[in-house]
């Protein structure tokens, strides 16, 4: 993979583009240009975060599930467990197994998405 | 067919009892309803005022949303109710050349969530706000629906409906594939109906600082149901803008609101109703996030807001996780 630049690199390049010209654009432009900024930053945190939160996701569901495969695999097969009733709320490390994934996406997806006390 | 909306509220003014009409402004660019403030002037004075139309046809039988006219009904019966609404100036007859669309005062105050939540000038009546959404929700739930068509939405018909659209998408999202399975599996006995507001959220209230709630917004997704629905949808995180150790809207406990709604309506709701129906709350919010994606996949819509928004079912996974883990 060519380092220079970095792909990351390039999209927070991007993104400090648009930021710098949103001031002088009409306001319907300049919110959509705040959420392109947005995207951009979803892209970057995914290029940095995303392999080892794959990864991650894989370890803990081949353990709970007891069959391997890559991500999208296993969560269709825990997706068919849960609706056949194989497995609900109560299976030991099923919610906190569901838990350490979901907070690695949000780190990607929404990392300042305060979820304490919900 | 184009309307020019200025020429048709001055033609209006005389029959709204005012001599001109100014300062006409669109305010929302939404595709199926428009919003333009505009100033109504007389001898007597002048009055800000909000004309609510839909652009395009509707089908109030098979829609989800109410027609304008029965919005209209209900921000009318609200108002006798005792609720704080922006009350009902008129209703657009064929005649007004406005099309489908309402006129009702508009109302001073905020109602960006985030400002309602951390802006300084709330401090003080923050506290107060939760204790009043449960009197004003249990106002609202003692309208009589009277001849209103309103649909009735119970929450094995909720799981059923957004199951479906979920299946529709062909994605495998293990917690809201649980979400479907648990809140199934664990609904609480039915109560009787009464008419909701249905859309009762931090965004949708005018806030200011002398009355709290000064108007209750948006009407048109009112229906028929569990009293827990209205009361829980504002505690669902998604709408407490960042303050999330404030379950009421980011404002406010969940004691207080219960407490309020008790005190004006002799119902005591259960926290464990509330809990489960802002489970719902946040899986129904989940699939909405991954349908307004779709609209995009499809190539429907190409604004750069609908994939984005995609991303945020994940803050309703992990939502539902943590109420699952604290057994809702």
């Amino acid at each position: 993979m060519i380092e220079n630049p970095r792909a990351d690199e390039l999209v927070d390049a991007v993104a400090k583009w648009i930021d710098s010209i949103r001031p002088s654009l009409p306001p319907r432009d300049a919110f959509l240009a705040r959420v392109a900024a947005n995207v951009l930053s979803v892209v970057k945190r995914e290029i940095l975060l995303g392999p080892q939160a794959d990864a991650a996701a894989v370890e803990r569901l081949s353990q709970l599930l007891g069959v391997s495969g890559d991500v999208n695999t296993l969560n269709a097969v825990l997706c068919e467990r849960l609706r056949s009733g194989d497995m609900d709320a109560e299976t030991p490390g099923l919610l906190a197994a569901l838990k350490a994934n979901i907070t690695d996406q949000i780190a990607i997806d929404q990392p300042n998405y305060s979820a304490t006390g919900s | 067919m184009e309307v020019d909306i200025s020429e048709g509220l001055l033609a209006l003014a005389p029959k709204l009892g005012f001599a001109t009409v100014s300062e006409v402004q669109r305010l929302s660019a939404g595709a199926s309803m428009e919003t333009w403030a505009f100033v109504a002037e007389g001898p007597e004075g002048r009055q800000e005022m909000i004309l609510r139309r839909r652009p395009g046809p509707f089908d109030e039988e098979s829609a989800r949303s109410t027609s304008l006219a029965t919005e209209a009904a209900l921000i009318t019966a609200a108002h006798a109710a005792g609720a704080p609404v922006a009350p009902l100036v008129r209703l657009c007859q064929p005649e007004d050349g406005l099309g489908e669309a309402h006129i009702t005062m508009r109302i001073a105050g905020e109602t960006l969530g985030r400002k309602i939540v951390t802006d300084p000038r709330f401090e003080a009546i923050r506290p107060a706000l939760a204790g009043q959404c449960g009197r004003i929700l249990a106002q609202i739930h003692s309208i009589p629906p009277g001849a209103m068509p309103l649909k009735s939405a119970d929450a094995i018909g909720e799981l059923d409906r957004y199951e479906t659209l979920y299946r529709s998408f062909g994605t495998e999202r293990p917690i809201l594939e649980l979400a479907f399975q648990h809140l199934r599996k664990h609904a609480p006995e039915p109560m009787p109906e009464v008419l909701l507001h249905g859309d009762f959220r931090n965004g949708n209230l005018i806030i200011n600082e002398s009355d709290g709630v000064a108007a209750v917004l948006d009407w048109e997704l009112s229906h028929l149901g569990d009293p827990a629905e209205d009361l829980s949808w504002l505690c669902v995180n998604s709408w407490r803008f960042g303050v999330s150790s404030k379950p009421v809207g980011g404002f406010g406990d969940y004691q207080d609101l219960l407490d309020g709604y008790a005190a004006a309506s002799g119902i005591e709701i259960p926290l464990s109703r509330v809990r489960y129906w802002q489970a719902l709350g946040s899986l129904k919010w989940g699939v909405m996030c991954l349908l307004m994606y779709s609209s995009y996949a499809s190539g429907a819509t190409t604004s750069v807001e609908r994939p984005m928004i995609g991303r945020r079912v994940s803050e309703t996974e992990i939502d539902l996780v943590n109420l699952l883990e604290a057994g809702l």
